[in-house]
């Protein structure tokens, strides 16, 4: 009646009913934007999703205008870059934007995927939903680190480096993955437009697809409803039970769920401009020039922990690290909602899932940090740049003094260090004089072994003396040098055991 | 309109049912024809796909430069254009191996691809080893294993005298599976 009094309004009305009429736009509203959740759905933790979506969002909007002016041959890329960082208006900026949100979409996925576990949604009838959830962690995985390589600076040129000498140990068809992953015998151009192919075409249109799929499957299945300790999922009965729930306390996502969406969503904006502006774009570093010497080759945050756990495995059980592991892992990811497909949703009830997480941090946590110090390496510019803390040489006979010479000039202390600075390759030596005796030391300096190279052919015998002579001087003052037995007595070794629990013997009399 | 009335098919009649053979006769057609194409299309994608892991470039000698450059009992880096070379490589195409002269016509080139995961392994004169930045590997000078991952010593590279000037055979990244 109202729309009557004011024609304005009846024809709009009208405009609008025509295209209702045939777009049918209601009814796909009501079957997306405004689908019905259950009212406990609309929790904080069930943000991560969105916050993933808008972090992939901003890549492809950063990206598509990246490309304008990077330009994907080898001897353009890295001046593109730099054209792009000082020339390009603003170019730093979407630079950074892209590589924050890059970072911050692998961590958000992560924090998705943990809340996805630990609140049981992967259970029936979201199987798929999780399947495709991880493909999609593969895929964003994949594009994280063709996205490295398009930073064509020396960690890209040797990130793919690292990639060629992992496929290079397949058996049977290594030599042919590594042509096929490089594009020819050699890191070169053809190599960075296959992985730019990969960054913008193949990896970017397979995740549209897979989110596709993700959305598609939870409007079908509807998202999951917060779990409580104590209520079982049943396949008989759980479709009614949701149904039902719906119907009691269904709110529509939009406009009545979507409020903490759009605040979690809002942070994570400002987090990722922030970052941008105030942390900047990464690199590029080193220019990709094989012949340019470098300290350091490392891979962006997602990879660290692989980089590290490349680096602490033991000898020789690589092949366990990059083919074995990665095969077990895709299948109790795949398999997860198959093996716990019933039961128990709430993380309160499923102690050995909250383990799976706590254990998961952690040792990507621990193996991130450690990719991030690096101890493993030799730190290559020990020996003739870090000055010697003085109480170091103070004191010390003309023959330990050319010893401490010897322990710069011939790098020792690119893998040990003293007084805390230098490698950490090998053990700190600050002390060793009370824990290894001359001969011990004698025998480690020429021989090596615990993983020390031998410098037997490297040393004199009067350089070996001097070395060694300075290494026992190295201890606390007031402190006697150690003093092991050359010979030791022999025990059995159970009976060794034994004897150290408690009662003394000759040998630790002797010893101690 | 209700939703039923456009999703369900109306039942056939039998006059329809008879134009089944021959519409059963186009699709059967319509299947050889799209097959062949699917074959005369995919073939070649998967061939130019494929391409790279099925040809393989062979190593070829090339020259590191007069004999005289690199000193008796020292090692020094050589720095060489890839053979394989295309305009667009830029800087990739400058590559880089260690050349260890023994004695007189006696030499030893390594790859500078450490065999653990690839990075450049660096000399150290002082302490006579090579070292990798990325994991810590070390060779001696004769290229052995000394410490760290590595699964074996450094790649060894063919290589001769001729006229005064040594010649390699190289040109492919070396890995495990293709140690030159």
């Amino acid at each position: 009646m109202s729309a009557k009094d004011r024609p304005i309004t009846s024809i709009l009305v009208n405009i609008a009913a025509w295209f209702e009429r045939r777009l049918h736009i209601v009814k796909i509203w009501n079957a997306t934007g405004g689908h019905p959740i259950p009212k406990s759905s609309a929790s904080w933790f069930y943000t991560f999703g969105s916050m993933t979506l808008l972090c992939f969002s901003i890549q492809i909007i950063t990206g598509i205008l990246l490309s304008l002016v990077y330009i994907p041959s080898a001897s353009e890329a890295y001046r593109s870059l730099e054209f792009l960082n000082y020339q390009q208006e603003l170019g730093w900026l979407l630079r950074a934007m892209h590589y924050w949100g890059s970072n911050c979409m692998v961590i958000v996925m992560f924090l998705h995927m943990t809340q996805v576990f630990l609140w049981g949604a992967y259970k029936y009838p979201r199987e798929l939903t999780w399947i495709s959830g991880v493909v999609l962690l593969f895929l964003t995985l994949g594009i994280a680190f063709t996205g490295q390589v398009m930073r064509f600076d020396s960690d890209a040129y040797w990130g793919v480096g690292i990639g060629a000498a992992i496929l290079g140990r397949v058996p049977l068809v290594g030599a042919q993955l590594v042509n096929l992953l490089l594009g020819g015998p050699i890191i070169g151009t053809d190599t960075l437009s296959r992985f730019f192919a990969l960054h913008v075409f193949v990896l970017p249109g397979s995740i549209l697809a897979l989110v596709s799929l993700h959305l598609r499957l939870v409007l079908l299945k509807g998202i999951n409803e917060y779990p409580k300790p104590g209520i079982q999922v049943n396949r008989k009965t759980y479709d009614a039970a949701y149904e039902e729930t719906l119907h009691k306390e269904g709110i529509p996502f939009i406009p009545n769920g979507i409020d903490k969406d759009i605040v979690a969503n809002g942070l994570l904006l400002l987090v990722i401009v922030g970052l941008a502006i105030f942390v900047g774009p990464k690199g590029p570093g080193i220019p990709a020039d094989p012949a340019i010497r470098i300290s350091d080759a490392s891979p962006d945050y997602p990879f660290l922990w692989l980089f590290a756990a490349a680096a602490l495995a033991p000898h020789d059980t690589e092949w366990i690290l990059f083919f074995v592991l990665p095969i077990i892992g895709t299948i109790l990811l795949v398999g997860l909602p198959f093996y716990a497909n019933q039961g128990e949703k709430h993380f309160r009830r499923r102690p050995v899932a909250i383990l799976v997480v706590l254990l998961t941090y952690l040792g990507l946590g621990l193996l991130t940090y450690a990719g991030l110090t690096g101890p493993w390496s030799p730190h290559m510019e020990a020996w003739s740049g870090i000055p010697t803390n003085p109480e170091f040489i103070k004191a010390r006979t003309p023959l330990e003094l050319q010893g401490a010479v010897l322990f710069q000039n011939k790098q020792c202390r690119n893998c040990h260090a003293i007084g805390g600075t230098g490698g950490h390759r090998g053990p700190d030596l600050s002390v060793v004089g009370t824990r290894m005796d001359e001969p011990q030391l004698v025998r480690q300096v020429i021989q090596g072994g615990g993983n020390m190279p031998a410098y037997g052919n490297n040393l004199s015998q009067k350089e070996v003396n001097a070395l060694v002579t300075y290494l026992v001087s190295l201890r606390p003052p007031n402190t006697i040098p150690a003093q092991i037995p050359s010979i030791p007595e022999k025990t059995e070794p159970g009976k060794a055991e034994r004897v150290s629990a408690g009662e003394p013997t000759k040998q630790a009399q002797t010893g101690g | 309109m209700t939703p039923n009335e456009s999703e369900n098919h109306p039942p056939l009649s039998p006059e329809a049912k008879n134009y089944s053979t021959r519409r059963d006769f186009l699709l059967q057609v319509g299947l050889v024809i799209n097959t062949i194409a699917a074959f005369m299309i995919g073939i070649p994608i998967i061939g130019f796909i494929f391409s790279s892991m099925i040809k393989r470039t062979p190593t070829i000698w090339f020259s590191l430069g007069p004999i005289s450059k690199f000193p008796e009992g020292g090692m020094r880096r050589a720095v060489y254009e890839n053979p394989y070379r295309r305009e667009a490589d830029g800087q990739t195409s400058r590559l880089t191996c260690w050349v260890s002269r023994i004695q007189g016509d006696q030499f030893k080139v390594f790859a500078a691809n450490c065999t653990h995961l690839g990075c450049p392994v660096r000399w150290f004169e002082e302490s006579q080893l090579f070292m990798c930045p990325c994991h810590g590997g070390a060779f001696y000078a004769n290229g052995g294993y000394a410490a760290g991952p590595p699964p074996r010593g450094l790649y060894v590279y063919e290589h001769k005298v001729e006229n005064g000037e040594l010649k390699v055979k190289a040109g492919v990244l070396p890995t495990l599976a293709n140690p030159v």
